[in-house]
């Protein structure tokens, strides 16, 4: 089954005949996605990729009963795009724009309130279910089906997150992105893994700039014995001097809490296995899975 | 992007803020016509960096009449300044800001940030304004007041009111107050800031409060449409091989280590200065080679960090689902070539045609080390460069 993509899911592109929307949806088809046609406004009724292009959400809705998007719409527009999706009452959203101003994000986030819709991004590589599709630009050939469930702010780290872990396998891949104001958090997905019946083990990659990390140690925190996963960790940005941001437009360190050290303490003080450097972030999945 | 105090205070005093007379000077022969312009008795001379701390430092002062005025201004302007916040190498200053001063009764600490965990934003208060605000924090948590704003929403006059009530203020100066933070507020909202900081609001002997320093970032993704905002950005403040990779759209920063680092991913890159403290060494920058890790763009990062005369040896680290291995290794040769790479460079890549790669970084003659792991070109760089 695995987590937001399933075979049941029925994908669009947002951005669809961009050279973006273009390259990607044709990575997303060589791995069998379920894509079912793309938006882009004025290039409606045309056939692109195979696949039918429609001016709206609402349109692309009613003829391919599509409940996901992936976004690949420029920053200027990129907010708005999630918003049509929104309101058109899709399943899943998952936004892969990086450089979306950040009061932008604020409004998606207002406008959001109470919608069923999930949002995963901005500025990330997307979702993958290894064996069964993908929204984003997360390579299909690095992953492997299995039962890891992998959370990363990173993109590049979510890769590496993979790489190591093939021979267990992933269940799920999920970038919740690198922005300040962002739709799912570390919270959601762990919530969504741990309720997933397929996922036996977690990876959880932070970095450095806000608590979402704490804030997902003090979820972890809260499991009980019962129903509970193991979890590995990695934060980024040990190395991170105070106050530069650092590629990414939340990766900041303005407070105390926010540097990679804290988010370690606190991620390790709710049993998580945190790996010091990446390149042991699968050992560290190995031995939370040994010491369950 | 960050902007000077004199900017910050043209841009909140547009929204209503009451901010001191004042004006910016460039060369010390200017303050002479500033001074008699402004007629005041006293003025405070404020060095423009973008660092805090200042005061302390010697690059704020009051003065009594011209002869103060020009003397300090002439001692300012190009002097070197060093600030906590500078670092030991400390800034040029090359403006100076010349303004009234005011007799002082209290001074009131506010600032609005993103808040990151309800996508709002958070609004702290104090009543000891005028000092290190995490200084406050953490000696007299009571002393600070938040105010949290759900995405979208104003500050309406009830949160003002509340805020000026919380910081003691009465009648005629708690009106005065709940103006400004009303107008600093739609400020930041209008100009897409990420933090507006102003530290500290005085209230005067005449019963006005005003805004004698203030602290301003803006985001970065939303300058194509904050235009007078951009047009603020002063260059001096960057390091100049920050500014060349701008050009190029890289994500450079530079540290203080002597291990350049060329990275693909703005995580991987944190994950490789990581590793390389790890191991024992220091990276020289943060370089997310942004986009497609091409040959074209990997020889123009290689160049540029190249460039850093800090730079002791480098470390490539390119991890890459769709690129080729062949057409990066080439680009690192030809850049090898163009540079005449006499430093250890150790190369980590991983994509297709891996052993292509390899085979054409082995044989070009230069001091090139390709690895199979991050690990290894961690271990091996650090090693390498520790040797010389």
């Amino acid at each position: 089954m695995a987590v937001l993509i399933t075979k049941e899911t029925k994908i669009i592109c947002q951005g669809f005949t961009g050279a973006q929307g273009t390259f990607h949806s044709e990575r997303a088809i060589a791995y069998n996605t379920n894509l079912v046609g793309g938006v882009t406004p004025d290039k409606g009724g045309m056939t692109h990729l195979d696949l039918p292009v429609f001016n709206t959400i609402a349109e692309a809705k009613k003829v391919t009963n599509c409940n996901a998007s992936g976004v690949f719409v420029p920053p200027p527009f990129a907010a708005d795009a999630i918003l049509e999706g929104v309101e058109a009452e899709l399943d899943l959203i998952v936004c892969i724009t990086d450089g979306i101003p950040t009061s932008d994000m604020q409004r998606v986030r207002r406008e959001m309130k109470g919608s069923k819709t999930r949002l995963v991004g901005p500025n990330c590589p997307g979702v993958l279910t290894p064996g069964v599709g993908k929204i984003g630009i997360i390579p299909g050939h690095i992953c492997k089906p299995g039962r890891i469930g992998v959370v990363s702010r990173s993109g590049t780290l979510s890769y590496e997150s993979a790489v190591q872990t093939s021979e267990l396998g992933q269940s799920t891949i999920i970038g919740i992105g690198g922005d300040p104001v962002n739709g799912t958090n570390f919270v959601d997905a762990l919530e969504l893994f741990l309720d997933d019946p397929d996922t036996d083990g977690i990876v959880l990659i932070g970095e450095i700039g806000g608590t979402a990390e704490v804030d997902g140690a003090d979820f972890i925190k809260s499991w009980g014995k019962k129903i509970s996963k193991p979890v590995a960790g990695f934060v980024a940005g040990a190395a991170a001097p105070k106050g530069k941001k650092l590629g990414h437009a939340g990766a900041i360190v303005s407070s105390g809490d926010e540097t990679a050290d804290a988010k370690k303490e606190a991620l390790k003080s709710a049993g998580v296995i945190v790996a010091e450097t990446i390149t042991t972030i699968g050992d560290a999945m190995r031995k939370a899975m040994e010491k369950k | 992007m960050d902007i000077h105090e004199y900017q910050a205070k043209q841009l909140i005093s547009k929204f209503g803020v009451q901010v001191p007379v004042g004006e910016v000077i460039y060369q010390p022969h200017e303050a002479v016509t500033v001074a008699s312009w402004l007629n005041e008795d006293d003025v405070v001379v404020k060095c423009q960096i973008h660092a805090g701390g200042r005061g302390r430092a010697g690059g704020i002062k009051i003065c009594k009449g011209q002869e103060e005025i020009i003397a300090e201004v002439d001692r300012m302007i190009g002097m070197k300044l060093v600030t906590p916040q500078t670092g030991p190498e400390g800034k040029i200053v090359s403006r100076v800001y010349i303004e009234k001063a005011y007799n002082i009764k209290s001074e009131l600490y506010f600032c609005i940030t993103i808040d990151r965990e309800t996508g709002g934003n958070t609004i702290i208060a104090s009543k000891k304004g005028g000092v290190n605000i995490e200084e406050v924090a953490e000696k007299s948590p009571q002393d600070i007041f938040k105010v949290k704003l759900g995405p979208g929403n104003k500050l309406l006059l009830h949160h003002a009111r509340t805020i000026s009530y919380e910081l003691g203020l009465k009648g005629k100066i708690a009106r005065a107050a709940q103006k400004n933070f009303i107008a600093l507020y739609e400020a930041f909202t209008n100009l897409d800031s990420s933090l507006l900081e102003v530290n500290p609001f005085v209230v005067t002997d005449k019963e006005e409060v005003v805004a004698v320093d203030c602290k301003a970032s803006f985001d970065d993704n939303a300058l194509y449409r904050q235009r007078q905002v951009a047009e603020m950005k002063d260059d001096n403040e960057y390091d100049p091989l920050e500014l060349e990779a701008a050009r190029h759209d890289l994500n450079y920063v530079k540290l203080d280590g002597d291990i350049g680092l060329m990275v693909n991913g703005a995580g991987l890159s944190m994950a490789t200065m990581d590793i390389i403290k790890f191991y024992g060494g220091k990276a020289a920058n943060f370089m997310d080679v942004a986009g497609a890790a091409t040959p074209e763009r990997v020889a123009a990062a290689f160049k540029l960090i190249y460039r850093d005369k800090d730079v002791e040896g480098i470390l490539i680290n390119i991890f890459g689902g769709m690129m080729r291995c062949n057409d990066i290794a080439q680009g690192l040769v030809d850049a090898a070539k163009d540079v005449g790479l006499n430093k250890p460079l150790v190369v980590r890549l991983e994509g297709t045609n891996v052993e292509m790669g390899m085979e054409i970084l082995k044989s070009s003659g230069f001091p090139i080390t390709p690895v199979p792991t991050m690990d290894q070109a961690a271990r091996e760089i650090v090693q390498l460069v520790k040797k010389k």
